[in-house]
């Protein structure tokens, strides 16, 4: 061969390589499109039906213009602000305001949990499961599974910032704000996709990498918060957060658009990183190599509990944290509440409690309910874990063992028990002492202390709910997320919801005492005790009459 | 003693599949038994059963004399590695052998660290990092070092290497001189014929044979070449040679294991040049019970009764 040929070889494999990093992406994006064929309009139907649901609703709640400003006094209080938005409008709110200031916060966070998924289902729980083995080992490039992923990411923001404007539009608000709070929401969820791409090359784990952009996320509301908290319109802190670029665009108000292009940039930036990680990682490794670590068990690993506590730790600390710190920057906002009541007494009427110290109690003791939705989740998503244990044969292993079912289930149980508690303390402390500081009355640190604890029953109770569903498991488990959810949004947003009586008053986190604000009435907490229990032996005695799925 | 295991008329059926369709096994104690059968044929799913993991829908299953449903108290007695082992991430392999061991009842720590050091085995590696055959290798040290009287072993060599099958096959060997019972279900027939004192072989959820390999070898003719002075071919007019024909001056036939003698008597005086009698091997056995043409029959003994 002359060194013509050569030389002509050589340039065709580098060209050859360079495109071939890409190649079968077509493929491997129609193949995702049909995995989520189901999810996509799932998650695009919630939200355009969610939003064109709150369009009929809130004038019928807010019928006139003295009701729209009382909701207006309450967005205006920095805890207000710091669980929905700057505040654009405040002083002539109107529906379209409210989207941009109290919803769009929710919207855009829910877009990007959507988009956190889907890039690691794509991604690195491919690369995990082995499947993307078989793919890669196809004609299918370095690059490809992301750039498939990366382009389903749009094809499904698309469609919920459609269904979003669809949802708008349905309630008669203007073309132009409407398209800045759909594209606003899309490119919430657009970033966050970005950052799962990274986070999906820096671990070996797909729930690690979920678990580190969903800790992005938290981070991002809780940069938005307390910077909304401390001014009108945000302060510095605000703009570090991209779910607050969404918002500062003013929609219904004053729009500019430019806000949305730091959306745009920091994408492309998490792309470019993504892509220049790809390139420096083998196939099914993380960037951080794994450890060696002891030989021998310790005793505390030697029983299902230990086991299960082990594999769980990692994420009940990550909750524990992010829970704690929210409830302190909650909790440390207490003066700024005191005051806001003490200018606005009929504040205090809504909040349905008296005057003074009573009010920062009963304020506060809303937000431990708000926070015991966020233990409950992680309890459902906590026994929902024994699924993938069962599914990769784990479980099996385990019940070819002296370990019974009964055991197993009851063991696994006992860690969400433990991490629910933990969580449930740490959030009470948080509001406890923040308040306790901000008011200068540490007596509110043991006041709140454990007042947590008093959602422990309710919260096992959707443990329990999702451990039947573990237990049929050929029923599914979405039912127990519709139960879940549809509680946390009656609870969040009851008054806006127009809702029969009947319904609204079933909600059972509002059906939870108010510690330490009102009487600690034991009877709802009782109820909720022996809800949990008949759940749990529901779920032991399905379990036990079942096939296990693998093993 | 009665049977370790006894799996009579045993029927499962996942939705429309039929998984398993009047299977029988029996497990002698002592004994190392190896069950055989084509892909899908319903081993793991018998397994399962035996595990108490799955419940049968009819027939019956014992595993020391009892019914492995609900009964978990059992499995301190017993031991179980699967064919793709997953281990839990986070902890070590050692840890995941003390794990398995320790849940089962106890680990005798002597012998589970010279299995380590046999299977050569590093235990203070992610069980992430190990690859496949590694895997492999942690649930067999953790069962191997477990005091149990039951192995219950469902392809567990898969993905082992020459050397680490060698290791295995001393180990298993061990196991039975210390008067422990093993059922082996295995697509390696080397390891099955190197280990086992009985077999099962299942088709399609239904056992097709079971005895000793000597038992099951009978069932299929010795195939003879003779070259010799005389006409060999007469030796078709012997009852049960089969087959003849001649090809040059060699003759082939086949024979039933006990028309052999009488053939042999028959051939001597023709003036014997050379001989050569190949017994059927394990391999022509199993893929003529694993073959589609097959029809099942109940076998007693080793002998074919219809
Ligand atoms: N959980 C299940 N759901 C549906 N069908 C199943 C399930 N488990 C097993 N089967 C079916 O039951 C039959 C027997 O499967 P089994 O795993 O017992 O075979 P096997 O003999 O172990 O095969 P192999 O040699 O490939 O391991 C197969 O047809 C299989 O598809
Ligand atoms: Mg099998």
């Amino acid at each position: 061969m002359n060194a013509t040929a050569i030389a002509h070889q050589r340039n065709h494999r580098s060209s050859q390589r360079s495109a071939g990093s890409l190649t079968g992406t077509g493929h491997l994006f129609r193949f995702a499109l049909r995995t989520d064929r189901v999810r996509i309009p799932v998650w695009a139907l919630g939200i355009g039906g969610m939003v064109a649901y709150f369009g009929t609703v809130i004038p019928l709640a807010y019928p006139n213009q003295a009701a729209l400003q009382t909701r207006a006094s309450i967005m205006q209080d920095p805890s207000g602000a710091l669980l929905t938005g700057p505040g654009y409008g405040i002083n002539n709110y109107t529906f379209g305001a409210m989207v941009t200031n109290e919803l769009l916060g929710m919207l855009a966070i829910a877009a990007a949990l959507m988009s956190i998924f889907l890039v690691i289902r794509h991604t690195r729980a491919e690369e995990e499961s082995g499947r993307a083995e078989l793919v890669r080992a196809g004609v299918v490039g370095r690059r490809a599974p992301l750039a498939a992923a990366l382009l389903t990411l749009l094809v499904a923001n698309a469609a919920i910032g459609a269904a979003l404007g669809a949802g708008l539009l349905s309630s008669d608000l203007v073309l132009a704000d409407t398209l800045a709070v759909s594209a606003g929401m899309a490119l919430v969820g657009l970033v966050f996709g970005g950052v799962a791409a990274v986070t999906a090359q820096l671990s070996e784990h797909a729930r690690t990498a979920s678990g580190m952009a969903g800790a992005a996320l938290a981070l991002a509301f809780l940069l938005r918060g307390v910077g909304d908290a401390q001014a009108l319109g945000g302060s510095a802190l605000s703009w570090f957060s991209p779910i607050a670029w969404a918002q500062q665009t003013r929609a219904f108000t004053d729009l500019r658009w430019w806000p949305l292009l730091l959306c745009v940039g920091l994408f492309a930036v998490l792309l470019v990183i993504a892509v220049l990680l790809i390139a420096h990682r083998d196939f099914g490794a993380g960037l951080v190599p794994a450890r060696s670590g002891r030989g021998n068990a310790s005793k505390s690993l030697i029983h299902p509990a230990g086991l299960l506590l082990r594999m769980e730790r990692g994420s009940i600390i990550g909750w524990l944290i992010g829970l704690s710190i929210f409830a302190l920057l909650t909790g440390s906002m207490g003066q700024g509440i005191v005051e806001s009541f003490e200018a606005q007494p009929q504040l205090a009427a809504v909040f349905g409690q008296g005057a003074g110290g009573n009010v920062l109690r009963a304020t506060l003791a809303s937000f431990t309910a708000y926070f015991a939705m966020a233990v409950a989740v992680y309890a459902v998503v906590s026994v929902n874990r024994l699924r993938g244990e069962e599914a990769d044969g784990r479980t099996g292993a385990i019940l070819t063992t002296s370990v019974s079912r009964t055991r197993w289930l009851l063991s696994s149980l006992a860690v969400t028990v433990l991490g629910s508690t933990v969580m449930l303390l740490g959030i009470g402390l948080g509001l406890g002492v923040g308040a306790g500081i901000s008011v200068a009355d540490p007596g509110l640190a043991w006041e709140f202390a454990l007042a947590g604890l008093v959602y422990l029953p309710l919260v096992m109770s959707f443990a329990g709910l999702a451990a039947v569903s573990y237990g049929v498991l050929s029923a599914g488990r979405w039912w127990v997320w519709v139960v879940l959810l549809a509680s946390i949004i009656v609870g969040v947003y009851g008054p806006l919801l127009n809702l029969p009586e009947a319904v609204s008053n079933a909600e059972p986190f509002g059906l939870m005492p108010r510690a330490p604000a009102g009487e600690l009435d034991p009877v709802p907490v009782a109820a909720a005790a022996l809800i949990a229990l008949l759940l749990t032996t529901a779920g032991v005695l399905s379990f036990r009459r079942r096939d296990l799925e693998a093993g | 003693m009665s049977a370790t295991i006894e799996v009579r008329q045993l029927e499962k059926s996942f939705g429309s599949v039929r998984a398993l369709d009047q299977l029988d096994l029996t497990l002698e104690p002592g004994e190392v038994h190896g069950f055989l059968g084509p892909n899908g044929s319903g081993k793991s799913t018998t397994i399962r059963i035996l595990l108490g993991l799955l419940r049968a829908d009819s027939g019956t299953a014992r595993i020391f004399g009892r019914d492995p449903w609900d009964a978990v108290e059992l499995h301190s007695r017993l031991a179980y590695v699967p064919g793709d082992v997953s281990l839990w991430p986070k902890i070590t392999g050692g840890e995941a052998i003390d794990l398995l061991a320790g849940l089962r009842g106890g680990v005798d720590r002597t012998r589970r660290n010279q299995l380590l050091e046999r299977f050569d085995l590093d235990p203070k590696k992610k069980t992430r990092s190990y690859s496949k055959g590694n895997r492999q290798k942690v649930a067999l040290v953790a069962a191997l070092a477990s005091d149990v009287e039951l192995l219950i072993l469902d392809e567990p060599t898969s993905g082992l290497d020459p050397l680490m099958e060698r290791e295995f096959q001393a180990c298993i060997r061990e196991v039975k001189a210390a008067g422990r019972t093993v059922l082996l279900s295995s697509h390696i027939l080397a390891e099955v014929e190197a280990l086992c004192d009985r077999v099962t072989i299942i088709r399609q959820g239904r056992t097709v044979q079971s005895g000793t390999l000597a038992e099951l070898r009978h069932l299929r003719r010795t195939a003879v070449a003779v070259v010799s002075d005389g006409d060999a071919t007469t030796v078709a007019s012997i009852p049960g040679v089969h087959d003849v024909r001649s090809e040059e001056e060699k003759v082939h036939f086949t024979a039933d294991d006990d028309a052999l003698p009488a053939a042999l008597a028959h051939l001597l005086p023709l003036g014997i040049r050379s001989l050569i009698s190949t017994p059927p091997s394990l391999e022509e056995l199993f893929l003529h019970q694993y073959g589609d043409g097959y029809t099942t029959s109940v076998v007693t003994g080793g002998r074919r009764a219809q």
